[in-house]
């Protein structure tokens, strides 16, 4: 599913919404997540899941290529983690 | 603060002008959608954010922490969430310039 089908499902829930509608929720949405995790705070979902920042310290890694030791710098990285309804949902075998 | 879907309800309201009741709902049916199409076994792309996409998992042998007793893990239906490169180089430059 792509943001555009999301758009077309949404809108087709909200008759009395244009698709205008749907379209600027879906992007309001997805902009508040973005900017709520760029700037290091969660986000909990209840149903869905929660995404948060999780930290990865700077590390001496290695340039495959020449072998050479390279220092890797600290950084965030987000993270996802699926809620009870949508672990459940998607496991065939529960 | 921790981003809620009571925020974003509120942000509905106030950006796109939904009223309060068609706000809260657009909020679960976005969630809801999200839902059906993995449970459907359809990977979610949502450009400029991340993909959503499902990952089938081998049983595998575990253990109880607290006893030490051998129990399998079973085989399960997984969601992994890889995020965009926009998302994560917003998510670097906040770093980088604190």
């Amino acid at each position: 599913m792509t943001k555009s089908e999301l758009i077309n499902l949404l809108a087709e829930r909200f008759p009395q919404l244009v698709v205008k509608d749907a379209e600027l929720s879906v992007k309001a949405i997805l902009d508040a997540m973005t900017d709520n995790l760029a700037t290091g705070e969660r986000i909990e979902i209840r149903g869905f899941g929660s995404f948060s920042l999780n930290y990865r310290p700077p590390r001496l890694g290695r340039n495959p290529k020449t072998g050479s030791k390279v220092q890797v710098p600290a950084k965030h990285v987000p993270h996802f983690k699926a809620g009870k309804e949508l672990r459940g949902r998607v496991d065939l075998s529960s | 603060m921790t981003l809620t879907k009571a925020d974003l309800a509120d942000l509905l309201f106030e950006q796109v002008g939904l009223n309060k009741r068609e706000a809260k709902d657009m909020v679960e049916a976005f969630f809801e959608e999200l839902r059906a199409a993995l449970e459907n076994g359809d990977s979610v792309k949502l450009s400029g954010f991340g993909n959503f996409e499902l990952r089938q998992k081998a049983e595998r042998p575990g253990r109880n922490p607290k006893t030490g007793e051998e129990i399998p893990i079973s085989a399960r239906r997984v969601v992994t969430f890889h995020a965009s490169q926009k998302l994560k180089s917003k998510v670097e430059e906040h770093y980088a310039s604190e």
